[in-house]
Order: C-alpha cells, then structure tokens, then sequence
C-alpha cells in the first residue's frame, strides 16, 4: 500500500547562543491510509516537535535542517506558508492537548466551525452550518443545534475535546495528527474520546498520528507504534509485538516500569536514570549510560533502525548478520 | 487488631463560592456552598497504604489537605494517633503533631524553593522543629536523607533547577522524611513524571515505607498506580467515598457501579484491540450535585430511591464497604458491566 504520509530523515534543529540544539535526529517513518500510528516517549524525546514539523507550525528559532516530508506523494516541509494553510485543516487535520486552548474563546463553536468548512471548500454559509450541525450530532454532543450558538467555555472539558475533534474532521483531512488528546481529561472521558476518534477515523477512513505518553491509549488504539527516546526512533513496529516483546532495551524497560491493573508485581521494574537533556547527549547510541546491554559499539556508533523480525530497533544487539 | 494511626469520621469541607455581598443584596442571589468534601469516613493502620482515587473535583485532594492540617474541616473529626486535630487550636497545640506528618506534593517544580540549596530545603523541617540543634549533625543528617532517597550528598549544594524533574520529587520526599514523620500524605506524587521516572519513585516509596514503617495516604487518578502502591482503596465521587475496601477486593470484586465504571474504562496493555465500552455523561458540577446518590445520572442501575435518598456506607460481604442502593437491595448483576453504555 502506497504511504499516505512519509517522513525521512527529518532533523530539528534549535539554534541557541551556546551551539545548536538538534531535538529531533534523522527520523524516518510511514503512515498508511488508514493506519493509527502511535508515536509514544518521555518528555523531551521529539514525539510531539515531529507532530507539529509535520503540520508545518514549528516555531521558530525550530527549523527543520534536514530530510523531507511527503504527504501522498507531494513534499510539504518545505512549502510556503500560504500554500501550507490550505493543506492544514483540508488534508492534516489537529487535535492538541488542552481543548480550550485551540479554541477561540470570542467565538461561538458554530461560527469556528463554519469559519473552516468555508475556507477549504466552497459551500454556503447555510451548507456549512449544516454541515457543523451534522459533525456536532456525530461527535456525540446533546442537543447540537442548541449548542451551536454557545461558546467555548459553555462547554466541559470533554466536550471542548469533541468540538476540537469535530474542527479537525470537518472537511475530512486524509491525516490527523493527534497530540496528547485525552491527557487533560478525566480517565472516564478519556475513554469515550479516544472510542470517539477510533469510530470517526473508521468511519472516514483517516490516518492518525496519535502522539501520547500514555502507553495503554496507545495499545488500545494503534495499528503501529513508534517508541522515541532522545529525538531518535528507538524502537517502531506492530503495537503488540512491541507491548508484548520489545527488542529495544528502553522500550523493553519502558513497559516493565508501567503498573499494570492486573498484575501484583511487587516492584516495577526501573530503568536506572533520566533521559540526557538536549546539550548532553552522549555519542553512540543515546541510550548506553542507561542500558543494562550496553558495550562498546554502543558508546562510539550510533545504531540505525534495524530489523529484529516483527519490529525494527535502533540497537546493535541486532546488528548480527 | 491496632488501633488505627489515621480514623477520619464524618469528615467535610465547604468552600463558600457566593458572589460577592453586594451582588447577593442587589440581584437576591442566595449564598453558594461548594461541597468539596461531604461527610466521608476512613481509618489508616500503621503501616499501611490507603490510596484515594478520582477523577478532577472529587475533592481528594481537598481531603488530603484537610488530614494534614492545612484546611479545617468543616464538620467531622480527623483523629491522629488519639488526638483531634480538628480540636485543636493553635499553632503550638498543632507544633508536636505537625512534625509527626508530612506532605508531598504533585509538582515537584512548585514545590521546591527556587532560590534556596538543596541542602536548606532538606534541613528546613529539622529547623523549624529544633530537632538537632548542632551545625554539623544537621549537615551528616542531610546527607543521609539525601542518600536514603537515591541521591549523593554533594547534591546538598546544588539548588533545584540543576535537577530533573524525578530528582526533584526525590528531594521533596528527603525534605518530607527529614522530620521522621509516620504518616506520610502524598498528593498526586507521580503524575507529573514520566513512567520511567514514576516506576523509580514509587519503588523508592515502597522501599521507604518497609524500612521506616511509614503510613501513607496516597491521592492519585491513576487507577493502575494506586493498584500497585496501595493496600486499601478508597474511590471517591463527589465528595463522598462510593466504595472503600483491601485493595485485592476493590479490584477483583468491586460492587459499586462507579468503581466498575472506572475499572472498565482504562486502557490496559493487555486489551490491545479490545473494544471497551465507554460510560456516558461527566462529572456533574459540585456547586450543584445530584439530589440522592451523586452517580444516579450516570448510573444504569439507578432507580427512584437513588434519585431521591442518599445512600449510607454498608459493609459487603466481600469486606468492602458501599454506599449504593442498588449494592444494598441486591440488584445489581453479578460479572462484568458491560451494559453500562
């Protein structure tokens, strides 16, 4: 199946007075249409600096200094703002953490909503407010053609996340890149959120990139998960082969340490240690002070992505043959 | 059995949330009262863990607070190892029990001095209640905290932001240990830590309380943590407790409806690709709370008696202690919740 979206070997960078601070290290991956892709990892580890370099809304002094990114075919990263705008929101749709903060508070949730319908497509304003009315009803909001007159703070926590939802979905991108979107809401909410996005995304036939901390949103949802460390890849494969058996050290480590609901292991397992901050990433790979495996070819060469069977891990443990 | 380290009874806290008195006199408005906490009871054994789990508004952590001294409750008693500190008057009646119990908090870059050494933070608590009166016991003390909680003892001379945000909550806890309290009240310790992180605080937690006997009232959202620190449960909904009970009950045979809700709707790693089936509704607002049992809006079970009478903690056959109408009566199915949807 030909990608739907294709990063390769994205670099970002931040320039700062005492040298240049690279957050995001040659990162290569695929999204398919359709596909849930998890991005997961510490903070610090790049997952959500990739989500934003890919909707075109890095910050500067961040800038990307190397390697491309596709979307079906086309290359955006390097695409002038204007042209940029008409992909996001009509292509790559986005749902951030704190709902209240990607919405308008001055605006009712009707007039947001038409607002981008209209701007990517050329219905009327009557067709619009349709089409808002049906995406309210579809994201489950009671009484939607009340509700769409009511502002932003009218609203619940989660029920500013199905709004924010619905402005993501509303022209039906091809890709939606979702960036911690339960992590500010309340576990029971966050479950009807995440079933919510699930059932939308089937429905239309849209890509997610669901970039979270939260391991167990990610096992329930995702096709595919990347575990990132460091601004590198560590470890990318079938949700389950990763879960179950991890080939990457850190990822390995990384789902011993979470508490399980059923499981009465007296100690977690620890992986010893703090991810390195930015300046002080050690040469190698950037996981040897931690990893209980290391040797010496972790602490010169920096391992690529490698193929350990199900899943691919930027390790040399799997560097044989 | 002990007598009990920690025994709240009826325990509650209102926040007057009135609009100012002006405003009440000119639109007749009527004076608001936000229940935070509404008559809850609980007990602690030495040595023991009791978790509180709930999501946002439950009031949690307003309880934690009020056990450690820094609300007065409204209603209710908070006995700490026979005394009633809702009792007591002032700060010097309060001084012999405030060093026996200590709090850690969510944010470990709130709550750490930003202006003050690692070593002053630490030695704060042995100041302030004239534990060891000599300069250089202070200082092999600190060194010894800061050793006990993962750290070295040159770290003393750094301040905190040279610190990751674990090495932060691990001073909070060498600061909360430095006046060798028993009763420890941690409010969200981990939540703003990164899972790898948060596995080393709690072993650290753990292994803490086997050395020192300490007692823990541990506040979390995070239903998979408190199964993992916890020895009681306790879980909360609108200022009142819905169930309490040994933690192997509350999660293997839980009975109220809520806490079946809440169990049912975490993502597990083990569920990849199950489907689950999400409750309906919200936390309703606390200014306003539901007549009868809190939860009737949300609850499938509900019936008349839950809309209108609030229902009193009953102990369970299982050992676990309900306040549910539909526990009481019996009518609630036995297995799995799916048809809450």
């Amino acid at each position: 199946m030909a990608a739907l979206l294709e990063v390769e070997h994205l670099r970002i960078e931040f320039p700062t007075r005492r040298g240049t601070l690279v957050a995001v290290d040659d990162i290569s991956l695929q999204i398919a249409e359709g596909e849930v892709l998890g991005v997961v990892g510490e903070s610090g580890a790049g997952k959500s600096l990739t989500g934003t370099a890919i909707i075109g809304l890095l910050e500067p002094p961040g800038r990307i200094a190397a390697g491309e990114i596709r979307l079906m075919g086309r290359r955006i990263d390097n695409l002038p703002y204007e042209e940029m705008r008409k992909i996001r929101g009509k292509q790559i749709g986005a749902v951030f953490q704190d709902p209240l903060t990607s919405l308008n508070p001055l605006y009712s949730v009707g007039r947001q909503l038409v607002e981008t319908i209209q701007t990517h497509t050329d219905m009327s304003p009557t067709q619009a407010r349709t089409r808002a009315l049906e995406l309210l009803h579809e994201v489950g909001i009671p009484a939607a053609e009340r509700r769409i007159d009511h502002y932003p703070h009218q609203f619940s926590g989660g029920m500013r996340q199905r709004v924010v939802i619905a402005l993501a979905l509303c022209v039906n991108p091809k890709l939606v890149i979702a960036d911690e979107p339960t992590t500010a809401l309340d576990v029971s909410i966050q479950a009807q959120i995440i079933a919510l996005l699930k059932r939308l995304c089937r429905d239309h036939g849209t890509a997610i990139m669901l970039i979270t901390h939260d391991m167990g949103v990610i096992a329930e949802t995702a096709d595919r998960v990347a575990v990132m460390y460091a601004g590198r890849i560590a470890e990318i494969g079938p949700v389950r082969s990763v879960i179950k058996e991890a080939k990457h050290p850190y990822s390995h480590g990384l789902m011993g340490s979470i508490p399980k609901i059923n499981d009465e292991k007296e100690r977690l397992d620890q992986i010893e240690g703090s991810m390195p901050r930015l300046t002080e990433i050690p040469p190698g790979c950037a996981f040897n002070p931690r990893c209980p495996h290391v040797f010496d070819r972790c602490r010169v060469e920096r391992p690529e992505l490698l193929d350990t069977g199900v899943t691919q891990a930027s390790c040399w443990l799997y560097a044989h043959g | 059995m002990a007598k009990p380290l920690v025994k709240v009874a009826g325990l509650s806290r209102y926040f007057d949330v009135s609009a100012p008195w002006l405003n009440r006199v000119l639109d007749g408005q009527p004076r608001l009262m936000l229940r935070a906490v509404d008559g809850i009871d609980f007990e602690i054994n030495k040595g023991e863990t009791l978790a509180l789990v709930g999501e946002s508004g439950c009031g949690k952590s307003t309880v934690a607070r009020l056990v450690v001294g820094l609300y007065r409750p409204s209603t209710g008693s908070i006995v700490f190892d026979g005394v009633d500190m809702a009792g007591l008057g002032g700060r010097a009646e309060m001084a012999p029990i405030r060093r026996r119990l200590q709090m850690i908090f969510q944010d470990p870059y709130a709550s750490l001095n930003p202006r003050w050494r690692v070593s002053a933070i630490v030695s704060e608590p042995i100041r302030a209640f004239n534990l060891i009166k000599d300069e250089a016991a202070i200082v092999a003390r600190v060194g010894q905290l800061l050793r006990q909680v993962g750290l070295s003892p040159v770290d003393g001379e750094k301040y905190p932001h040279e610190f990751s945000g674990g090495q932060r909550q691990r001073i909070s806890i060498a600061r909360a240990l430095s006046s060798q309290p028993e009763f420890l009240v941690c409010d969200e310790p981990t939540s703003a830590l990164d899972v790898s992180v948060q596995a080393q605080i709690l072993n650290l937690m753990k292994d803490l309380q086997r050395q020192l006997g300490l007692t823990y009232l541990f506040i979390s959202h995070n239903l998979a943590v408190v199964r993992h620190i916890a020895d009681r449960v306790g879980v909360m909904y609108l200022g009142r407790l819905a169930e309490i009970g040994p933690k192997s009950t509350v999660f293997s045979l839980p009975r109220h409806p809520y806490t079946r809700m809440l169990l049912d709707t975490i993502p597990d790693l083990d569920m990849t690709g199950r489907q689950r089936t999400p409750v309906a509704g919200e936390v309703p607002n606390p200014i306003n709370p539901p007549s009868g049992c809190a939860f009737h809006p949300r609850c499938p079970f509900a019936n008349d008696r839950c809309r209108s009478e609030r229902p009193e903690p009953k102990l369970n056959d299982t050992g676990s202690i309900t306040a549910c109408h539909a526990v009481e009566e019996g009518r609630l199915p036995a297995g799995p919740l799916t048809a809450a949807a």
